[in-house]
C-alpha cells in the first residue's frame, strides 16, 4: 500500500531531476531570504547560480545545531512571521532548544509525508491510533497526529506518561496502532505484564516507534511482548519532525522521502562523503520547506544508505536504523562503541530489561566503562551468589561484543533516570 | 516528456535565464509564471528553437532538441502559440489553419489535413462560422482560438502557450484557459503555459514554476503555489509586506 504511489515509486532518474530543480530553487530562496546563508555564501565566495548538479552540494558548507542555536529564536526563518502558522522547538535532548517554523504549505507537506510513513507501516483509515508522544513543542506528536488524520485513522491524542491510563484507553478504545518511543513501548509492555492483562485481549496490530535509536533485538522483544508489527521511523524537528523516513512492512531499512529531503552520509571526522553504503553521519538538505529551509544540516545521527531496490516497490532509498548519535559514539581505548551494541546484548539476556546507563571515567591512564542495568525484582531477592553469576555472564557477553572489560552494576527497576520517555544513555565523566 | 537541465540563455548581453531546470510530464499542464521581463517568453522561444541556449540541455521524449532547427522541433511534436496570437491578418481563417500544417503539405496528406481542420472547427465552432472571414477582423479571443487551432494543425504532442490571455477581457481570458484544459483532456495534450495571470493559470495547471530574475524561485503543485507567499506577493496581487 502506498499513500502517494506516483512520488514513492517514481523512477530514480525522474526523481533526480525533481531534486535538482527543488535544490536550485531552495538555494536561490535561502540566498535571497536568510541572512545567515547569504553571509555564509558570500564569505566563502559561493555563487548559488553556479549550482548545476546534485554533486555540487558538496561545495556548500554544513549547517550545524550550533548555527541554529546562534540564530535563536527566528534568525533562520525564510519567511516573515506573519506567514508562519506554527512554531515548534526541538526537544533539546542535547542542549538548548532550536526553534522551527512552518507555513501552511509546510504543514500540508508534513501531513502528507507522515501519511506515507503510516501507510507504509500498515496503518489505514480503519485503525485507531494512540499517539503516546508528548504533545507540545516536541514535533513527534503533532506530526503523527496530522498524518494519521490525513489518512483518516481515528486519532487518540493521549500524549506521553500516565501509563495506567494509557493501558486503560488502549484496552477500552481498542487501540490498533501505538505510536511512541521504543523505550516507552517497552515500559508499556512491562506494565501490561505486571497488570496481568493478556496481550491477546488487546487490539494492537502495529507499533511505530522512533525518536531514539533502538536495536533489532529490541524490535523482536517489542513484537513478541505486544504481539505487533513494529516499524522504525525517523525524523528530526530541525528539518520537519517525523516523516523524513520510515520502514515499510519489509522492516529492512527506512525509506527516505527523497523528493522532499536530499540526504548525504559523511565521515563525521573528515567531513568527506563516505563510500556508498558505508556508515557515517546523515546530512539533510530540505527541498520543499518554505519557512525553515536548511542546507546540509548535520543530524549527528549515524546510519548507512541501502541503495538496492526494496521489494515493496518504493524507489525511495533506504537507510538502516540509526545506530546511534555522533555524540553518543563512545571512544574508549581507541575503540568505538555505540549504546545500541549494549542494548543488543541486554535484550538477548533474560532477567534484565534493556534499561541501562553507561558511565565512563578515567582511572589513571585508562578509560573505564561501567554499565548500570535494571534487573527484575526476582533477581534481587534471590541469593547474592546467583546475582553475581548472572552479572558475570553479562560481563562476558559485553566484553566479547565491545572488545574490552566492562564493569556491570545491577540497579533496581525504574531507578534510572528517564525524561519524556527518552532514556539518557551515556554519562561521560572523563576530563576532556 | 519535456526536460530542461541547467539552461542558460543570453538575450544580447543580458544573462536572461540562469541555469534553469524544469520538466513537464506527459499529459500535464505546467504553468510558468513570473513578472514581466522575468524571462518566460525567452525560455519558450528557446524550447521551440527560436533562440539558442548558451549552456544546458533540452530534451523531448528521447530526443535531444537543444540545438535542433525550429522546424525539426515542430516535427518532434512541439508547437508554440506565440504571444498576442500573431495570426496572419490579411488571410482567411481557413488559410491560417492550413498554414499550420505547412510541414506536412504533401498531396497524400490532403485528406488528413482536411480532417484535422474539421476537428479544429469542432473544438472551436466559432472558427467554422468565420472560416472565410479575414483573420484580422476576428475579435481578440477568436484570434487566440485561431492561433491555438493553427498550432493544433501540426498535430503536436505538446503545446507551448505564451500568454494566451494577454489583452483579453477577463471573461474571454477565462474561456480560453478553460478551452486549454479541455484540449488536454480531449487530445491528451501536454501543455507548458506561460502566464502573467498567475491565478487563472494555476487554476487549470497541475504544477508550476515561478521564474524571478531569470531563476526558478519555487517549484510545486498548483495548490502549493497558490498558497505560497512569494507567489501571492508578486503575482496574485496580495500585499504581503
Amino acid at each position: 500500500m502506498y499513500w502517494e504511489a506516483i512520488n514513492e515509486c517514481m523512477p530514480r532518474d525522474e526523481r533526480e531531476q525533481l531534486q535538482l530543480e527543488r535544490l536550485q530553487a531552495t538555494l536561490f530562496r535561502v540566498y535571497m531570504n536568510v541572512p545567515f546563508y547569504r553571509k555564509t555564501f558570500d564569505t566563502l565566495g559561493i555563487d548559488p547560480d553556479a549550482f548545476r548538479s546534485l554533486d555540487d552540494l558538496r561545495k556548500l558548507p554544513f549547517t550545524t545545531k550550533e548555527d541554529l542555536r546562534a540564530s535563536y529564536p527566528y534568525g533562520m526563518f525564510a519567511v516573515p512571521l506573519r506567514e508562519v502558522v506554527r512554531i515548534q522547538a526541538s526537544s533539546g535532548t542535547t542542549g538548548a532548544p532550536t526553534v522551527v517554523g512552518y507555513t501552511r504549505n509546510d504543514l500540508k507537506h508534513w501531513s502528507n509525508l507522515v501519511a506515507r510513513i503510516l501507510t507504509a507501516a500498515g496503518v489505514t483509515q480503519n485503525d485507531i491510533v494512540q499517539i503516546a508522544f508528548d504533545y507540545g513543542l516536541f514535533t513527534g506528536a503533532f506530526g503523527f497526529h496530522y498524518g494519521a488524520e490525513r489518512i483518516g485513522a481515528s486519532v487518540i491524542p493521549i500524549s506521553s506518561g500516565n501509563t495506567r491510563r494509557q493501558l486503560k484507553i488502549m484496552q477500552d478504545f481498542r487501540t490498533s496502532a501505538l505510536l511512541c518511543t521504543p523505550s516507552y513501548a517497552l515500559a508499556l509492555a512491562e506494565a501490561i505484564q505486571e497488570s496481568g492483562t493478556s496481550v491477546s485481549s488487546l487490539s494492537l496490530k502495529y507499533g511505530l516507534f522512533g525518536a531514539e535509536p533502538w536495536s533489532e533485538a529490541m524490535r523482536s522483544e517489542l513484537q513478541d511482548k505486544l504481539k505487533i508489527i513494529a516499524t522504525d521511523n525517523y525524523g528530526l524537528s530541525e528539518v520537519m519532525g517525523p516523516g523524513v523516513a520510515g520502514e515499510c512492512l519489509e522492516r529492512n531499512g527506512l525509506h527516505i522521502n527523497e523528493d522532499h529531503f536530499f540526504v548525504e552520509v559523511i565521515n563525521p571526522e573528515t567531513l568527506e562523503p563516505v563510500a556508498p553504503g558505508e556508515t557515517g553521519e546523515l546530512v539533510i538538505t530540505t527541498l520543499t520547506r518554505e519557512a525553515f529551509p536548511v542546507i546540509r544540516f548535520r543530524t549527528r545521527d549515524l546510519t548507512r544508505l541501502l541503495p538496492e531496490p526494496c521489494v515493496c516497490g518504493r524507489t525511495l532509498t533506504r537507510m538502516t536504523k540509526v545506530m546511534g548519535r555522533t555524540d553518543d559514539m563512545i571512544k574508549l581505548r581507541g575503540i568505538t562503541v555505540f549504546p545500541s551494541q549494549i542494548e543488543a546484548v541486554l535484550c538477548a539476556t533474560e532477567g534484565v530489561e534493556p534499561h541501562f546507563q553507561i558511565e565512563i571515567d578515567r582511572k589513571g591512564a585508562l578509560d573505564e566503562m561501567t554499565l548500570l542495568v535494571e534487573v527484575s525484582d526476582s533477581l534481587f531477592s534471590d541469593e547474592i551468589k546467583d546475582l553475581q553469576g548472572f552479572m558475570d555472564r553479562i560481563r562476558r557477553d559485553l566484553e566479547s561484543e565491545v572488545g574490552f572489560p566492562v564493569e556491570v552494576k545491577p540497579v533496581e527497576k525504574k531507578s534510572l533516570e528517564r525524561f519524556d520517555g527518552k532514556a539518557r544513555r551515556v554519562i561521560d565523566r572523563r576530563k576532556k | 516528456m519535456l526536460k530542461l537541465k541547467n539552461v542558460d540563455i543570453f538575450y544580447g548581453k543580458i544573462h536572461a535565464i540562469k541555469r534553469v531546470s524544469l520538466h513537464v510530464d506527459e499529459g500535464k499542464i505546467v504553468a510558468l509564471i513570473g513578472a514581466n521581463g522575468a524571462g518566460k517568453s525567452t525560455l519558450l522561444k528557446t524550447i521551440s528553437g527560436l533562440h539558442r541556449p548558451e549552456q544546458g540541455a533540452i530534451s523531448f521524449g528521447d530526443s535531444d532538441i537543444t540545438r535542433m532547427a525550429p522546424e525539426d522541433i515542430v516535427r518532434c511534436g512541439i508547437s508554440q502559440v506565440p504571444e498576442r496570437a500573431h495570426v496572419f491578418k490579411p488571410m482567411s481563417v481557413e488559410d491560417n489553419l492550413l498554414l499550420g500544417a505547412y510541414h506536412r503539405s504533401s498531396r497524400s496528406a490532403q485528406t488528413s489535413i482536411r480532417h484535422d481542420i474539421d476537428r479544429v472547427y469542432d473544438t472551436f465552432p466559432v472558427l467554422r462560422e468565420r472560416k472565410k472571414q479575414l483573420a484580422g477582423t476576428l475579435s481578440g479571443g477568436e484570434q487566440q482560438m485561431l492561433a491555438i487551432g493553427r498550432a493544433l494543425m501540426a498535430k503536436p504532442k505538446m503545446l507551448l502557450l505564451d500568454e494566451p490571455s494577454m489583452g483579453l477581457a477577463p471573461i474571454i481570458a477565462r474561456e480560453i484557459l478553460t478551452m486549454i484544459a479541455h484540449l488536454r483532456q480531449q487530445l491528451g495534450l501536454t501543455v507548458l503555459l506561460v502566464e502573467q495571470n498567475a491565478r487563472s493559470a494555476l487554476r487549470i495547471a497541475d504544477s508550476g514554476y515561478v521564474l524571478e530574475t531569470g531563476r526558478i524561485l519555487v517549484q510545486g503543485t498548483a495548490d502549493d503555489l497558490l498558497a505560497n507567499r512569494d507567489v501571492q506577493r508578486a503575482y496574485l496581487g496580495r500585499d504581503a509586506e
